[in-house]
């Protein structure tokens, strides 16, 4: 049923008439042309949709848009602020966390939520926290390497 | 592909057609104000850079105007390759390569590939031979744009060009450096075009200032930022997304159709053209609705092949075998034999399971067809559209943006042609991403496959005999390379199964064949060190005089801390190497097993690489661990479960790809080799992870597994019956 949704998105307001059914992942990517979550499962298995909603990571595939009302939602396009990437981003470059770059979207949000909720997460706390999303090329030792690093600098340590 | 702020917006409008003048494709190449092209030399196959298998499939004509290299009036550089970036980094190695050879800093190379406009024909992107086998092309491209740069220096500066030296872009006389002119000088409204004819002298590694240094990758900031646009990202206005009435299983064929619920539905397009039944909507989660209101009934095949007697069947099917190599006589070496050790390996079927399905986005405009795609293969898809099509070749062009990821099963391109046929029939672009159900479902399988030896050792515990077959994984890695006086290797049938053989598609994956018999050889190695009583390490330094496989299996054992000892020691550690694209690997590994349950937890894996020259020792070191982790999964637990041409897993829930929770501790090691060509480094190391797992089971518990995966239940099993 068509009804009216309104939350931010990126920062911007967002108002829309969609079926609140609809899962947030396909409105993000074909209604409003934002890209950067992806398609890797359909059923909430591997990550790479994950965008965060209120700073909660959450699978946008499995997320009704009628969710979000009153809310909002960041996904990898909107973390970086006036031009400055986040730790994440920078330390996911820094150490190489990412091959072909498909889950990194999912990869770099879920981790964002894990760091908020537990700024200084041991390496087994990193592993668990990230063991639902998928990486099919390996790059798992480098991603956690670059959590560990982003949580130093969020901490107000040193630069990355 | 193309790195930099505007490659979505360039990818997504660049959709001119092909160029048919030589005026218009230096337009193209953007020259027209000045500038160097260095062509390759129609013709001459080395300049393809092709490998010489399944060559059917492939056989794209190459143009008359295909370019390596472009260097504009700002004097940037820009590489066009036909090779594809999925995740394996030769964005950046290649771009390495290029710069030092020009001597221009390596930020003003950019990268436009896999763009059959624009690229030179080129056969895919698979079996670790970017490097070893364009790279040297493009070097030699490279180093005949530089004579042109120097030569119209020599002009420009009045000094002759022995006297002249380049670096970072400027040419100066070495004697008198205020003497001096950029690229961006001497390219300024001159069009300088040069085929690679003769050999041009390279650099030699001495003088590489960017190629075996650390570099950060070249798309990373895109890949982070979400900015990198993959072949589903790109949006046309009017495009359709597509979704596809499937069979429920491999061969079965289609009896009934009803597509009146889905027609019913507003704004949904219901396509039938042959075998391709579609619905079609501006949004994908109705298309997928209207797709569930078809109502379509089939006849299932009765075959009642499932995964566990596909082996007998395989064995049964198996052609006539073609010898690898081959030494000695069998019957000799079975004359001198002691002790006869004859055993079975077998392997599932694999999945490739990337994290981006097969997508594609096709539009068609004035008989011209352009497709972005999810490929390993452009050239090879533009054919099979224009074929589907019935387009001349030169109306179709496909793009292949950044791949999420290949591993083999993105060298067969289905979607790009359903696509491209959807969007002729609809008139409007079309939208085809594969479902995770699709990806699995329509895979091309690593096959299964199954290795039998019959081996034997002398008196003094020294092998003699070795009688290998190995069907259906292919003969990549069946090669022997222990220093065995009697010995046969046979392939029997190819990875990339002909019809009646497998049930459904097979095709590479991952080091292709190399899994498979890495796995037999390397578990069989070690039952004879048990058996003689020897350490598994020092068993195979005593049958191997390959230098540089000694020496990686030395700089293995050296980070691993390996301590000699009988087998089972019941520490849990494990050894295996292999040789992969050139390049040798050493492994060890150390796992616990729970033996309760048969869970295998790897602690640890230590990998030593001689892949000769690398390029970019960072990136290289990130394809091994990529490769150990990655090669956890087909040893313990990725196999493809079916029954009657049924597929059981068709995703992530059952079909258990490695996580973060399986991470071992990973330590790489590049033995030193400068002077030696580079060699491959996307497949390696994951050749060894099936063998050197087992033969850490078998260490640690005492029992081995002739079976991939080495499930907890088949663990489990082999405990009890011990």
């Amino acid at each position: 049923m068509e009804e009216s949704i309104h939350f931010k998105l990126n920062d911007k307001p967002v108002n829309m008439t969609v079926d609140g059914q609809r899962m947030l992942l396909w409105v993000l990517r074909t209604d409003l042309g934002v890209t950067g979550p992806k398609y890797g499962c359909g059923e909430g298995l591997c990550g790479a949709c994950t965008v965060l909603l209120d700073n909660e990571a959450v699978l946008s595939c499995q997320t009704p848009v009628r969710e979000l009302n009153g809310k909002e939602v960041i996904t990898i396009e909107g973390l970086a602020q006036n031009g400055k990437l986040h730790p994440l981003q920078k330390a996911f470059i820094k150490h190489d966390a990412l091959q072909c770059g498909f889950c990194t979207s999912g990869m770099i949000l879920k981790a964002y939520s894990l760091l908020r909720g537990n700024p200084q997460p041991t390496r087994e706390e990193i592993i668990q926290g990230m063991d639902e999303n998928l990486c099919r090329c390996g790059s798992h030792i480098r991603i956690v390497e670059a959590i560990q690093t982003a949580a130093r600098e969020l901490k107000g340590g040193h630069e990355i | 592909m193309k790195k930099g702020e505007d490659s979505g917006r360039i990818l997504a409008h660049m959709t001119s057609s092909l160029p048919v003048t030589r005026r218009e494709f230096l337009k193209r190449m953007g020259i027209l104000g000045g500038g160097i092209v260095v062509y390759i030399s129609v013709g001459d196959p080395s300049a393809l850079a092709q490998p010489p298998r399944s060559g059917a499939l492939f056989a794209g004509v190459p143009h008359d105007f295909n370019a390596f290299l472009r260097i504009g009036v700002d004097g940037e550089v820009t590489c066009f390759t036909g090779k594809i970036e999925m995740g394996q980094g030769i964005i950046t190695s290649l771009a390495q390569m290029l710069a030092d050879e020009l001597d221009v800093p390596f930020v003003s190379v950019d990268m436009v590939m896999g763009d059959t406009d624009l690229c030179p024909w080129d056969r895919g992107t698979w079996g670790s031979m970017t490097t070893r086998f364009f790279g040297p092309i493009l070097r030699e491209a490279a180093a005949e744009a530089k004579a042109v740069l120097m030569e119209l220096a020599a002009e420009y500066l009045k000094t002759p060009v022995k006297r002249l030296m380049a670096k970072d872009g400027v040419i100066f006389d070495k004697g008198q450096t205020g003497n001096r002119v950029t690229y961006a000088q001497l390219t300024q409204g001159n069009i300088v075009e040069r085929h690679v004819k003769r050999k041009p002298p390279l650099k030699p590694a001495s003088e590489f200032t960017v190629t075996g240094k650390p570099f950060p990758r070249e798309d990373a900031v895109d890949k982070v930022t979400g900015k990198a646009m993959y072949a589903g990202d790109i949006r046309l206005p009017g495009m359709l997304y597509a979704r596809i009435l499937r069979p429920p299983a491999h061969g079965a064929k289609l009896k009934g159709l009803d597509t009146s619920g889905a027609k019913q539905m507003k704004d949904v397009l219901v396509v039938q053209d042959g075998d391709l039944c579609a619905v079609l909507h501006e949004h994908p989660d109705e298309a997928e609705k209207a797709l569930s209101r078809i109502k379509a009934e089939f006849d299932v095949p009765k075959t009642t092949l499932d995964d566990e007697n596909i082996f007998d069947h395989l064995l049964k099917v198996a052609p006539e075998g073609s010898i690898v190599s081959r030494g000695g006589m069998l019957e000799s070496g079975n004359k001198l034999a002691r002790q006869i050790f004859k055993e079975t390996y077998l392997n599932s079927y694999v999945a490739h399971a990337p994290i981006e399905t097969h997508t594609a986005v096709a539009k068609l405009e004035k008989g011209k067809a352009t497709v972005w795609a999810s490929t390993q293969s452009p050239f090879g898809v533009k054919e099979e559209i224009a074929n589907s099509l019935g387009l001349p070749s030169q109306n179709v062009r496909v793009i292949a943006p950044f791949l999420g990821g290949g591993f083999g099963g993105k060298s067969f391109s289905m979607q790009a042609v359903e696509a491209a046929r959807l969007a002729k029939l609809t008139g409007r672009p079309v939208h085809v991403a594969w479902s995770r159900a699709e990806e699995f479902f329509y895979d091309t399988f690593r096959p299964a496959a199954v290795v039998r030896i019959t081996s034997g050792i002398d008196g003094s515990g020294t092998i003699v005999l070795w009688d290998y077959d190995v069907y259906f994984a292919g003969s990549d890695g069946a090669e022997q390379f222990y220093d065995i006086p009697h010995h046969k290797e046979v392939s029997h049938g190819h990875w990339q199964g002909a019809s009646g053989y497998h049930p459904f598609g097979t095709g590479p994956w991952r080091a292709p064949g190399t899994n498979t018999n890495t796995f037999a050889r390397e578990s069989h190695i070690d039952i004879m060190a048990s058996k003689t009583g020897m350490d598994p390490l020092q068993f195979r330094m005593n049958h191997l005089r390959d230098r540089k496989m000694r020496s990686v299996l030395r700089a293995a054992a050296e980070k691993f801390g390996w301590i000699p000892a009988k087998i089972p020691s019941g520490r849990g550690f494990g050894v295996a190497c292999g040789i992969r694209s050139g390049t040798y690997v050493a492994t060890m590994a150390e796992v616990e097993v729970n033996k309760n349950t048969g869970a295998v937890v790897v602690k640890r894996v230590v990998c030593a690489q001689d892949m000769g020259l690398s390029i970019n020792p960072e990136g290289a070191k990130l394809q091994m661990e990529g490769c150990i982790t990655m090669g956890l999964g087909y040893a313990l637990t990725e196999e493809i479960r079916f029954k009657r041409g049924e597929i059981f897993d068709l995703n992530f829930d059952t079909y258990g790809i490695p996580r973060f929770s399986w991470l071992p501790k990973i330590e790489t090691v590049l033995v030193r080799a400068e002077d030696s060509p580079p060699q491959g480094g996307g497949e390696p190391p994951i050749i060894c992870m099936g063998a050197v797992i087992a033969n850490a089971i078998y260490d640690a518990v005492g029992v081995r597994l002739f079976q991939l995966p080495m499930t907890a239940k088949r663990i489990k099993e082999a405990l009890n019956k011990v």
